[in-house]
């Protein structure tokens, strides 16, 4: 919970966290330095001086941490883990579902433990979704389209395997696909940013909500064109939200756009944790108002009631969550870490 | 300064060669972002290149159009040295240097895994989005000075020219948005009007504010690669032209005395 320096609670579900090992004992090889390194590089890149971590802390935090940092430190009610497994570089994965799984059963009702496939193993890949609804219950996958497989060097969401994937996700209920659509890793020769694929998946399912990350920059463009004629496109924040504290100019140039095509009801907080921890970015999005000549050129105002929306409500809609059930939940039982 | 010797003078135009290479996708110079690491005239007066992208997953296809443009611009060294340029800490460093050496194609260096890419439709794509990008500066710039949408699109290439701003965004983009003008149009007139649309459409003036705001969307996405890649490289290796925040040759020969606050970070 996110009380206002007015004294206001607000509900915050954070749309986008990790659970991840990056640490040099789990790299399989040389990517998996470089790709926990790149991550690190961005949390030094945008973060404020003091929210900076020691590097070796980032590789590898402690579940304590990750408690801290999101709902006793931080001002999350509910968290969403994104799945990103990138077995090639990392010999248990980078964030695997086992381990966030059994985060989240110590404390339930806090975390929502999405899953992610890779559509290019075919057959298989049918039946680990099987697997995942079967025995972590998943309302949503992570998607990363510009990964690598074998000689594949990334997927569009429109490929015929692909849609035999969300047809079964449809079919099982799982509704919520995030789509990883911002700055990419390994994107060879394509434009790996594109996101076109995201309009003909949007179209053809129209069961499923398609929460893009990082909201497509760069493609903004593109993205809002599309999210703005698809009632079922989402934006993600992360990424773009902490720009707030190093270029607070260019997020509201940002923000304008999203509030001006796509409206308020569509767009996600995310933290990206932890490569940024939620606190200072709630706390920022909270105190900022878009510069008036943006404002006036877009006609938008990010106002009080929007950014309650933004922080939890629109999420809360896509994954069911009732509000005022779990708010009262948590006053009752305010979280606390459980022993190991 | 001392007076330039020869040594100095090369070293000044080797710089300035380099610094007229853009990364396609930000459309800011290789310099400027920090990419060229050491750019150094040896003894014999041949030159030694050490480049380096904000991460390691950096895409290919632009590290090869980067380092294209860099062997262009030291083959234009009035002195015509021996090169080596080397691209350090990238996935596929060693493909892209054996290749740049050899003077190949990206297809060649790439082979299957560059699979059917142009790299001239790319570089077309880039060209676009860097005209755009150029144009709402000046555009803006121009507005901010008071001027009616109908004075600035009758504006020709003369009164581009006497145009003066403060320093900021417009000033830096003026030059720049008038070489992409006379690259794009060689064939235009220096009384036609200097502000078109990249396909070469008049621009009415009732519709520049839509335009004005479909080119900021596109500003808006460069901005967000160029900011990313500024933050990433900076904390990735520590910045070389600046120490301790103090200007270094590097910054006296660039002309960014005092060190512009996004090289400090």
């Amino acid at each position: 919970m996110y009380r206002t320096p007015e004294g206001k609670d607000i509900f915050v579900v954070d749309g986008h966290t990790h659970f991840w090992d990056g640490s040099p004992e789990n790299q399989k090889n040389i990517h998996g330095k470089q790709f926990i390194d790149c991550f690190y590089a961005y949390h030094t890149g945008l973060s404020p001086k003091e929210q900076l971590w020691e590097k070796s802390k980032f590789e590898k935090y402690s579940a304590e941490n990750l408690c801290n940092d999101l709902f006793i430190e931080g001002p999350d009610d509910i968290a969403i883990f994104q799945t990103t497994s990138l077995s090639d570089f990392y010999k248990t994965g980078f964030g695997c579902i086992k381990r966030t799984s059994e985060i989240a059963k110590k404390y339930p009702g806090r975390f929502i433990v999405n899953g992610s496939f890779d559509p290019r193993d075919g057959e298989k890949a049918l039946e680990y979704i099987h697997f995942m609804k079967e025995t972590y219950d998943i309302k949503g996958v992570k998607m990363y389209t510009a990964e690598w497989n074998g000689a594949s060097k990334g997927w569009r969401l429109n490929d015929p395997d692909a849609y035999k994937c969300f047809e079964l996700c449809d079919k099982l209920g799982i509704r919520n696909i995030h789509v990883h659509k911002g700055p990419t890793i390994i994107p060879l020769n394509k434009d790996a940013f594109d996101v076109h694929d995201v309009d003909h998946a949007a179209t053809d399912f129209q069961g499923l909500n398609w929460i893009v990350e990082h909201c497509g920059l760069p493609r903004l463009d593109d993205f809002c064109w599309i999210a703005t004629q698809e009632t079922n496109v989402y934006a993600g924040l992360a990424v773009a939200l902490p720009f707030i504290h190093s270029r607070p100019r260019y997020f509201g140039e940002v923000i304008a756009e999203l509030l001006f095509w796509i409206g308020p009801e569509k767009i996600l907080f995310g933290s990206d944790y932890a490569i940024w921890t939620p606190r200072w970015l709630v706390e920022k999005l909270w105190a900022y108002r878009i510069p008036e000549d943006i404002a006036a050129e877009r006609g938008v105002q990010l106002t009080d009631e929007i950014k309650e929306k933004i922080l939890g409500l629109n999420a809360a809609r896509l994954y069911d969550i009732d509000i005022a059930a779990r708010k009262a939940e948590f006053a009752n039982s305010p979280f606390s870490i459980a022993a190991e | 300064m001392q007076p330039a010797s020869a040594f100095t003078s090369r070293v000044i135009e080797l710089w300035r060669r380099l610094g007229e290479v853009n990364d396609p996708e930000l459309d800011e110079p290789i310099t400027e972002m920090g990419f060229v690491e050491r750019a150094e005239v040896v003894g014999d007066g041949s030159v030694e290149v050490d480049f380096r992208l904000p991460t390691y997953w950096c895409s290919p296809n632009f590290a090869f159009l980067m380092l294209d443009g860099v062997r262009k611009a030291l083959d234009q060294l009035s002195w015509s040295p021996a090169y080596r340029v080397k691209l350090h800490d990238h996935m596929f460093a060693e493909e892209v240097n054996r290749g740049i050496a050899a003077g190949k194609a990206f297809g060649e260096i790439f082979g299957e895994l560059a699979e059917d890419l142009d790299l001239e439709t790319l570089r077309e794509t880039f060209g676009v989005k860097a005209f755009k990008r150029r144009q709402e500066a000046v555009l803006v710039g121009l507005r901010q000075h008071g001027l009616t949408d109908r004075e600035i699109l009758g504006m020709d290439l003369t009164a581009l020219d006497a145009a003066r701003f403060e320093p900021g965004e417009a000033a830096k983009q003026k030059p720049r948005y008038r070489a992409a003008y006379v690259e794009r149009f060689p064939g235009r007139r220096q009384v036609d009007p200097v502000f078109l649309t990249c396909e070469g459409a008049p621009i009415p003036t009732l519709t520049l504010g839509a335009y004005l705001a479909d080119l900021r969307a596109v500003r808006i996405n460069m901005e967000f690669n160029g900011a990313l890649c500024r933050g990433l490289k900076h904390t990735r290796y520590k910045e070389l032209g600046v120490v301790d925040g103090e200007p270094t040759l590097v910054d006296f020969i660039m002309d960014r005395v005092p060190v512009p606050a996004a090289t400090r970070i």
